[in-house]
């Protein structure tokens, strides 16, 4: 007697998903194989964008270099500037006023803000929500705003410069500023009543794409990828630099690690960095805001290497010198890239709706994963 | 004397003129009519639909094409639609692929031959008109598998696979919930179910039921929350991916066309068709349908999307078991009051 097959076999399809699709972020290629809506198998393809910025750094000198460094993350170039000169500085010795430390804390959380906001909107309409997209550029509008005053740029800042950083702070960069935070708080609670307890957006949140504590630390995930997977670990608290020390604010960790975790937790960082934004306003000291350095930089023979918080995760530079104008060696850790890997831990038995959400979880930015 | 004259021939016209020719007449008229106020309609909706959902969004929407808050916009875009080349990729498969935009835009327009704008501005009125209704709606069904089929784009496919389950699937709890309706009216007709609302909508009588169609409908009509078949961010454009110009105007004019129906379907049979003071019957009935409209949009402008197989869930285990209850209720107090 034949046994009635209860299995029903499908045919398995390989997709490709990028580099040119409405989801992936950027230039991302993402080789699926699918058995109907559920992915088997994900490939991810990196390296569209890459620009060879690591060996373009062997050639240029160490100034030539921090402009590079914000087509890095552009959507918080900041971040990239601080990291890289807070590596070059430690290899120079040089000391910064407080000044300078309080504006590069200012610079950076409001470039935090910034790059939270873009992955709010962009995570929301990977959702099919497409009105907190706006929103969010909205606000993000006002802090491009504050930092074209700043410094005359609006996404490649070139700000923060060995001893210090370019310009002073202006009042009306001040004003601009406390503008923008004060309301800022009641715009977050709008977004939240958007999404945070839709029944839609918990439904297609909640229990997906989970990346438990251990494959987070295995991964090497960092920033809010490792926060959400309930590892309290932020640099700004763990490895100090600036001033951090001196500001008040706490680190969100999520608790199962899915998608809703990781959205919740970059909602209460944006929260947070506009508290940390708020003290530092009201605490900016007087003095120099750039130390006096020598035109042709030589820092001396050695190597350092230094890290940052930045928005997507733990962005480091290390940097070799061999005392000429020039690094003999800059490699760079991108959270963006290491980040990336764990979507093939995240993606077992997902849907291809599911495979979207979690890839706009992750927060990546091209421009960082392929350097 | 000629007014006189006019009005003679205008009765005996039929006598005059050969036996199909005058028949044929009236259903060339009727369907011009039927095509002319529909693309008037989707033109409206497109523009309508983009000022709403730029306001929710702090945008302006369109501001600038005909200078009065950028009326000509839809215009101008459906020129430029109509001008564009014609491209048949190669890999497709050709007749299906030509076929099925033409399919899904009739069984469209077929349909608003029966809808019953007011009292008398209705081109035929079946006896069994909400039938007609949705039994021609599913046609389009059919034509959306072709073109994802024959798009042969895997994108594509996973788009008309999705359409399949998603229609078939909710056109079941969006019957049932009609159901209810043709139950309080005794007739199949629209015109008559429209005249039994006469003193009380049934959007009164019937609130689940309408809960149920209003679901079930933006469902049927692949919008938010549940356009789940043409997915932006995940399959680019689901089954219409390959289409460009004016094959893909034929499926924009189509599923907003669709749209107009399922709120002339909703005016019909809850919200009391032409009734209501002072205005022409017309403006009552088109009025109605664009609040309808506006509540799609305003959907579409708040909610994320659901996922395929959670959409599925809801449909088969929340709204069909609610569906059969506001059968079994209203058969109950129907049967009560008797």
């Amino acid at each position: 007697m034949v046994e009635p097959t209860t299995e029903f076999k499908t045919e398995r399809l390989f997709i490709n998903m990028g580099p040119q699709h409405p989801s992936t972020h950027g230039v991302l290629r993402l080789g699926l194989t699918i058995e109907g809506e559920r992915v088997i198998e994900v490939f991810p393809d990196v390296g569209f964008l890459h620009r060879g910025i690591e060996k373009l750094a062997e050639k240029r000198t160490y100034v030539q270099l921090i402009p590079l460094t914000d087509r890095l993350d552009y959507l918080a170039a900041m971040s990239n500037n601080l990291a890289f000169v807070l590596a070059v500085e430690s290899l120079l010795e040089v000391e910064i006023s407080r000044r300078a430390s309080y504006i590069r804390v200012i610079v950076a959380e409001l470039s935090r803000l910034a790059s939270h906001l873009v992955w709010l909107g962009s995570f929301a309409n990977d959702l099919g929500a497409s009105t907190p997209l706006l929103y969010c550029f909205r606000e993000r509008e006002d802090i491009l705003d504050a930092f074209e005053v700043l410094c005359g740029a609006r996404m490649t800042f070139n700000y923060v410069r060995f001893g210090g950083v370019a310009r002073d702070v202006t009042p009306e960069f001040v004003d601009k500023c406390r503008r923008f935070l004060e309301t800022f708080d009641k715009r977050v609670d709008e977004y939240e009543r958007l999404l945070t307890n839709n029944p839609i957006f918990l439904s297609r949140t909640k229990g997906v794409g989970i990346l438990s504590r251990e494959d987070a630390i295995s991964y090497a995930a960092s920033g809010p990828m490792l926060r959400g997977s309930a590892v309290t670990w932020d640099l700004r608290k763990d490895a100090p630099y600036l001033v951090y020390p001196e500001m008040d604010f706490i680190i969100p960790t999520g608790s199962v690690g899915d998608v809703w975790d990781r959205y919740i937790v970059r909602i209460v960082e944006m929260r947070q960095a506009a508290r940390i934004i708020r003290q530092a306003l009201d605490g900016l000291p007087e003095g120099d805001f750039k130390a006096k350095l020598p035109r042709a930089l030589k820092p001396a023979k050695g190597e350092a290497y230094s890290r940052v918080e930045a928005p997507k995760g733990e962005l480091g530079f290390y940097v070799i010198s061999d005392g000429t104008t020039s690094p003999y060696r800059v490699k760079i850790r991108a959270p963006s890239f290491i980040n990336l890997a764990a979507i093939l831990a995240m993606t077992k038995g997902a849907l291809i709706a599911d495979l979207v959400a979690i890839l706009g979880s992750i927060d990546i930015v091209l421009g960082e994963v392929d350097r | 004397m000629s007014i006189e004259l006019l009005r003679l021939i205008w009765i005996f016209l039929p006598q005059l003129l050969p036996w199909p020719l005058y028949e044929l007449g009236v259903m060339a008229v009727a369907f011009l009519g039927v095509i002319f106020f529909m693309i008037l309609m989707v033109l409206f909706m497109v523009w309508f639909e983009r000022k709403i959902i730029g306001h929710i969004q702090v945008r302006i929407g369109p501001l600038h094409t005909g200078g009065w808050h950028g009326w000509a916009q839809s215009i101008a875009d459906t020129i430029k639609l109509f001008l564009k080349e014609d491209i048949i990729p190669r890999g497709v498969d050709k007749p299906v692929y030509i076929l099925a935009p033409l399919v899904v835009f009739v069984s469209t327009v077929v349909v608003y031959v029966v809808i019953p704008f007011s009292e008398k501005l209705v081109a035929r009125d079946i006896n069994m008109g909400i039938l007609f209704v949705f039994a021609i709606g599913s046609v389009a069904t059919i034509g959306i598998f072709m073109a994802g089929w024959g798009s042969n784009n895997k994108y594509s496919l996973l788009g008309a696979m999705r359409v399949a389950a998603q229609i078939v699937s909710y056109e079941v709890p969006l019957l049932l919930s009609v159901l209810g309706v043709l139950m309080l009216a005794q007739t199949l007709s629209l015109k008559g179910i429209v005249e039994a609302q006469k003193h009380v909508w049934y959007v009164l009588l019937q609130p689940l039921g309408f809960a149920i169609y209003v679901i079930a409908g933006i469902g049927e009509v692949n919008r938010l929350p549940f356009d789940i078949p043409e997915a932006e961010s995940e399959l680019v454009a689901g089954f219409h991916t390959e289409y460009s110009g004016l094959r893909f105007a034929f499926f924009f004019l189509a599923e907003y066309a669709n749209m107009f129906v399922m709120s002339a379907m909703a005016t019909v049979l809850f919200l009391g068709g032409w009734h209501g003071p002072i205005l022409p019957g017309f403006f009552w009935f088109v009025g109605k349908a664009f609040f309808f409209m506006f509540f799609m949009v305003w959907l579409r402008g708040t909610f994320p999307r659901l996922r395929v197989d959670q959409m599925m869930s809801f449909c088969w285990k929340v709204l069909l078991p609610l569906a059969f209850l506001n059968l079994l209720v209203t058969g109950l107090v129907m049967s009560v009051l008797k």
